[in-house]
């Protein structure tokens, strides 16, 4: 079951919300209901639904709605229409007292500019969401202490948030989130506001937590690098609607419409796409059953000038070059072990794409792509160059 | 023809209005300002002539001294000065009116606050009692702050007490005003992030609002202090004793000494109680 599930979230800012809504149903843009009723339409809605331990991206430009779609959510703004559903019960219906209960217990926020209370020290922000609980003095500094040693700021517990660089603040940001230990973590834009190393070591981290935490994550950011990253599934907004949903792989390679593919036409694809993206298959022999007259053959049927070697298992063992084939087969000797190269360039299927230039570039064969030791397909250089250019269909 | 337009509406009777307002008021509420004026005035006085008094002049500007010494940082300059002005004060002879204007001003301040602050929420919480309060405000501030001494002797005679209702409305703006604008100006993330932890309104209001806006706060309390100073001559008017009435039978009199040593006296002790209030507020940035 899912532990979150929205359905037609709608928010409408301005006077006249239901005959914005009524035009919504009807089709028109947002433009155009801005020019009739002078109400701006900030989420259209949005349906999706979110799995227990998922990290759920929703990306799109700034005033997409994304940001409005998060508040939401925990109802920091009032939806105009449609339900949000946590663990099975309707937020949007809630009355006050039953919303901070859920706000308190089930529902975390991270903010893009940390939110940090400046007047308390470290120990004392990660302590907010359990203090305003009315958890016992003692109890609640042990779970604090506990989530800012979680996230490396253990030292720091008695630092005011002003003496930190931006990157611990927003540990403290996490910390606080994770102190009241909820099932969901909301983060709004949470490593924008910092610098490209920092935010990379942030998302490397929240991964590792995420990998012994199984949090639920709400994910909101403007970088598609970031999204392909962290997200499990991501959602894509546009003028306030959801346009695609789906796995990093199934965004990238195939956009729902023209607005999608630009944006992915922006990605550095060299940290996007890996290995197994870009191979071929590999033009093989076997080395109990084939010889080097068989090697030249399949040479000859492909094209190229190497043939890789492999064992019964499907194991690379090596390769074959032309030259060191014919001459063997001058000299009528059958057997591969003797011109069979074992000094295989190879790389892990999930390598990505930056990572290999510099090893096809030193190695005068393609390279080999391996899973456990077994041999799945071979990159040449020509692949490395047509999938930066972004052609797809060399991709497939 | 003009003259004929403008004439065409006779003098509205605004004055007789204002005039039956307050005497209705008056009489309305003698039961309530009757009383206060009673034990409010008891207690003026016996705060000004037998508390303040029974302490002796050299503790109590020893204690200011101490007070000015802590609160600046362990720094001298304003210690030395207290000491030295109040000193000043007394040795010409103005000790009982410093007690009495000390009494007047800290009263009227402490009221101003404790009525002040809370209106301020109000406003910063609620469109409506922003809107209709705001106006108030401004003609608190802009009417001459003579006029409030006529309500003020109608409601409560002469003496100390119609001097603190007199500097209490002249007074109070400024901390209404910057409770307003210091909790407006809570950057909203920090309002989203204590709502987002599930706060109370008055969670937010005491965990996360006032301590943020504590500084502004201050700043509009030091302004409340320093305009019920400047009403202590005017009070003086209606019979508040003090330095104010110094100065006050000095101009009556033509007596330009006295006038200035009573007119220094006031100088010296809004700079103590300035300097003391203001430092307080920097400490805290």
């Amino acid at each position: 079951m899912p532990i979150i599930e929205v359905n037609q979230l709608t928010k409408v800012f301005g006077k006249n919300p239901k005959q914005a809504i009524s035009m919504l149903n009807k089709g028109y843009a947002k433009e155009a209901i801005l020019k009739e009723t002078g109400s701006t339409v900030g989420v259209n809605r949005a349906s999706f639904s979110v799995e227990p331990g998922e990290i759920f991206v929703i990306m799109g430009l700034s005033g997409s709605g994304k940001s409005t779609l998060v508040r939401l959510i925990n109802r920091l703004i009032e939806p105009t229409a449609g339900s949000i559903l946590i663990d099975g019960e309707d937020l949007s219906k809630m009355d006050k007292k039953s919303l901070l209960k859920v706000r308190r217990e089930k529902l975390s926020m991270v903010f893009q500019k940390f939110g940090l209370f400046p007047h308390r020290t470290v120990l004392e922000n990660a302590e907010f969401g359990l203090e305003i609980q009315n958890v016992s003095k003692e109890e609640r500094r042990k779970q604090a202490i506990k989530a800012l040693e979680l996230v490396g700021l253990g030292d720091y517990v008695h630092q005011k948030p002003g003496q930190l660089s931006g990157g611990m603040q927003q540990r403290v940001g996490l910390a606080r989130a994770l102190a009241n230990d909820p099932k969901i973590l909301l983060m709004d834009e949470a490593f924008s506001a910092l610098d490209p190393l920092i935010r990379k070591e942030m998302q490397d981290e929240l991964l590792d937590l995420q990998s012994t935490m199984q949090k639920t994550i709400l994910f909101i950011t403007h970088d598609l690098d970031e999204a392909l990253r962290l997200g499990d599934r991501i959602a894509l907004m546009k003028d306030g609607a959801i346009v695609q949903i789906g796995t990093p792989e199934e965004i990238l390679v195939n956009p729902a419409n023209e607005y999608v593919e630009k944006f992915v036409e922006d990605v550095d694809r060299s940290k996007v796409l890996t290995a197994q993206q870009i191979m071929k298959r590999a033009e093989t022999i076997t080395l109990e059953k084939h010889g080097p007259r068989v090697a030249l053959e399949r040479m000859r049927e492909s094209g190229t000038s190497i043939v890789f070697v492999i064992d019964n298992h499907r194991n690379l063992v090596g390769y074959v070059t032309a030259d060191d084939a014919s001459a063997a087969r001058k000299k009528e000797n059958t057997n591969l072990r003797d011109i069979i190269k074992t000094d295989v360039p190879s790389v892990e299927k999930d390598t990505t794409l930056n990572e290999i230039f510099s090893i096809i570039y030193d190695s005068p064969v393609p390279v080999a792509v391996i899973e456990n030791g077994k041999l799945m397909g071979v990159i040449v250089r020509g692949a490395v160059i047509a999938a930066l250019a972004g052609d797809r269909e060399e991709n497939k | 023809m003009l003259t004929n337009l403008l004439d065409f509406i006779p003098e509205l009777p605004i004055a007789d209005a204002a005039k039956t307002f307050t005497e209705w008021m008056t009489d309305a509420f003698s039961f309530l300002f009757d009383p206060i004026n009673k034990h409010f005035g008891d207690f003026m006085e016996f705060v000004a002539d037998d508390l303040l008094m029974s302490i002796p002049p050299v503790i109590f500007i020893l204690l200011v001294a101490l007070l000015a010494f802590f609160v600046s940082g362990k720094k001298f300059g304003l210690a030395i000065f207290s000491i030295i002005g109040l000193w000043l004060i007394d040795n010409q002879g103005h000790w009982e009116d410093l007690m009495s204007t000390v009494t007047l001003v800290l009263i009227a301040s402490l009221l101003s606050v404790i009525i002040g602050v809370p209106i301020g929420i109000l406003m910063s919480k609620n469109k409506v009692a922003n809107a209709v309060i705001s106006p108030i405000l401004d003609f608190m501030q802009t009417m001459p702050a003579f006029v409030y001494l006529i309500p003020a002797v109608a409601f409560f005679g002469i003496g100390m007490v119609p001097g603190v209702f007199a500097s209490l409305i002249f007074a109070t703006p400024p901390t209404v005003r910057f409770t307003n604008l210091g909790i407006r100006q809570v950057s909203k993330e920090l309002v989203e992030a204590a709502d987002a932890f599930g706060s109370t309104g008055r969670q937010k209001l005491f965990k996360v609002e006032l301590p943020m806006a504590k500084t502004t706060i201050m700043a509009g309390i030091n302004q409340t202090v320093m305009l019920a100073l400047s009403m202590v001559v005017i009070a003086s008017m209606i019979g508040a004793p003090g330095l104010g009435r110094e100065v006050l039978s000095a101009l009556q009199r033509a007596q330009v000494g006295s006038g200035f040593v009573a007119g220094i006296g006031i100088v010296i002790l809004a700079i103590i109680i300035d300097r003391i209030t203001q430092t307080i507020n920097k400490k805290h940035d």
